[in-house]
């Protein structure tokens, strides 16, 4: 157990005109939590896909529960960027379940009394027994969510990989996938790393976040990123972080970098990216 | 006269074609579904029809041709990975070329005039021992594949983003399975013609999943409904000298209309 979850050292990764994020450096334990937040197209999801093995770095090294990142490395769950079923499509919550488990395997695959209780354990934990035998794209947002997380920790993964899991959900739904989420990672000692673009759900459980801006990063615990100096020198420009009635809100970042064409810049973003922690 | 009839080898052969080919139709019409691809199918049956005439026009049978023709496109359509729209643009102008090149091949063949219509709308009555023989190979060989990319072919059709991550090898599942259409594709046009494919490998899988949301208990269904429709429309035209794919398509119809109905009472 040596070995860290995650382990990013100098890593870089974006498209041909735009850099993501640049020199990145995260070590995550085996049970740690640790939150990616920063506005969209700052390579939050990149992250992820690097991690799974489905994107190179352009620079860097990256490994991930101890060896290089490959594509269905089955140690690694994966809540997916929602996208929600077709109303029509033939598949059950249970189902779907399943196929977190045995998907992959060749064959027609009939399900093994193993596999059913897992799948019955999995759906328990998350609240979604009730409705596991409906048609999923009969189901709400929140109640697909649910299901998603379930068929990513049905094979007890040793990282739990979700991309903004807790959107569409109502604040008790994500008490509830934030604590079946949480309860996994210390029974099992599971790294959890969690896309988000609000902080406040997750606040009690998160060990560290690490936030991404244009090109530029920082890495600590929430006390350490979420202050007004670190996302001041972050973003450039005067950032202030508030707690409004236990709430953390932050105001005067700038809402995207989806279309920044100020990649320009990058190289002189790497050498002043902050780090912490 | 219809018992009489029953007791013909060639009402046998046909009998046997319409069991086999529906089975396969409908086996792999759920994932049809799934995956998006009517449209697909129904362009992979155009360019059989060009595979069928240029068969015949160079002294090869129809059968043969449609399969060359179906898989060959089938594996490009694959090959070529279209998502979406993108799919939906290609298969369209790629159907239009291809059926133009088929119009050709149809008016230079000097055969039977009744050739091209039995493609266009089906000639199951006519399947010879021959074609029939190669239509089990193929349907068996079909069945085989599928049994070992079951699942996985699954997974990847109904949700793609976790299939990737957990290591499905997505794109070649999805070559894999547009050449098993293109084969089904090229059997089904025996028995419905290249016009009427989609009514046994469409309409039994919609009927299907408005019965149920249980992916195996579909799968039977769909499979149950187009072998019926098929056993039903060629007796049917036993008794009544139409078209067995006029029978079979609307009794396709008919279960589907049926089920709609029935799920419409059951809302209110």
């Amino acid at each position: 157990m040596s070995n860290p979850a995650v382990d990013l050292h100098r890593a870089s990764a974006g498209y041909e005109d735009r850099i993501l994020w640049a020199s990145l450096d995260l070590q995550i334990s085996p049970g740690e939590f640790v939150a990616v937040l920063g506005a969209n197209g700052t390579g939050k999801t990149t992250l992820l896909k690097v991690l799974l093995g489905l994107r190179r770095v352009s620079a860097g090294t990256v490994r991930v529960l101890g060896a290089s990142p490959h594509r269905g490395d089955r140690r690694i769950g994966y809540v997916p960027q929602q996208r929600s079923f077709d109303p029509g499509l033939v598949l059950r919550g249970v189902d779907m379940v399943h196929l977190g488990l045995s998907g992959h395997r060749w064959g027609i695959g009939r399900r093994s009394l193993v596999d059913r209780a897992r799948v019955e354990r999995a759906l328990d934990h998350l609240g979604a027994t009730e409705y596991s035998g409906a048609s999923i794209g009969s189901l709400s947002g929140g109640q697909q969510q649910r299901l998603r997380v379930a068929q990513a920790l049905v094979s007890e993964p040793e990282l739990l990989l979700a991309d903004e899991p807790l959107l569409s959900l109502d604040p008790s739904s994500q008490k509830d996938v934030v604590g079946a989420i949480d309860s996994h990672r210390h029974s099992t000692g599971a790294a959890v790393v969690m896309v988000t673009h609000d902080i406040n759900p997750i606040q009690s459980s998160v060990d560290r976040i690490l936030y991404l801006a244009a090109g530029r990063w920082a890495s600590g615990t929430p006390d350490q990123v979420l202050a007004s100096d670190t996302l001041s020198e972050l973003y450039g420009t005067q950032v202030d972080v508030v707690t409004v009635r236990d709430r953390v809100v932050i105001v005067g970042a700038p809402a995207s970098t989806e279309h920044s064409s100020d990649f320009g810049h990058v190289h002189e973003i790497e050498s002043h990216a902050v780090q912490q922690g | 006269m219809f018992w009489e009839l029953l007791r013909a080898h060639f009402i046998h052969t046909s009998l046997i074609a319409g069991v086999v080919v529906s089975a396969i139709a409908g086996l792999i019409g759920p994932i049809v579904v799934a995956r998006r691809m009517g449209f697909a199918v129904h362009g992979i049956a155009e360019l059989g029809l060009t595979g069928a005439a240029g068969g015949l026009l160079i002294g090869l049978d129809a059968t043969t041709g449609a399969l060359i023709g179906s898989v060959a496109v089938g594996a490009a359509l694959g090959l070529l990975g279209l998502e979406g729209r993108e799919r939906d643009s290609t298969t369209g102008v790629v159907l239009a070329a291809g059926l133009g090149l088929g119009v050709l091949f149809l008016s230079l063949y000097q055969g039977y005039a009744t050739a091209g219509f039995g493609l266009l709308f089906g000639s199951v009555t006519t399947v010879s021992d021959a074609q029939l023989r190669v239509l089990l190979l193929v349907a068996g060989v079909v069945a085989a594949v599928l049994a070992v990319i079951w699942r996985p072919l699954w997974f990847a059709s109904v949700d793609p983003d976790a299939a990737v991550a957990r290591g499905v090898p997505t794109r070649v599942l999805a070559v894999i399975f547009a050449v098993l259409m293109g084969a089904v594709v090229a059997e089904t046009i025996q028995v419905t013609g290249v016009l009427l494919i989609l009514t046994l490998v469409i309409t039994p899988a919609a009927a299907a999943q408005l019965m149920t949301a249980r992916p195996g208990a579909t799968i039977a269904l769909s499979v149950a409904i187009a072998v019926t429709v098929t056993t039903g429309g060629i007796l049917s035209s036993i008794a009544k000298p139409w078209p067995p794919t006029f029978f079979i398509s609307t009794y396709s119809f008919l279960i589907y209309a049926a089920t709609r109905l029935h799920r419409a009472a059951k809302a209110r």
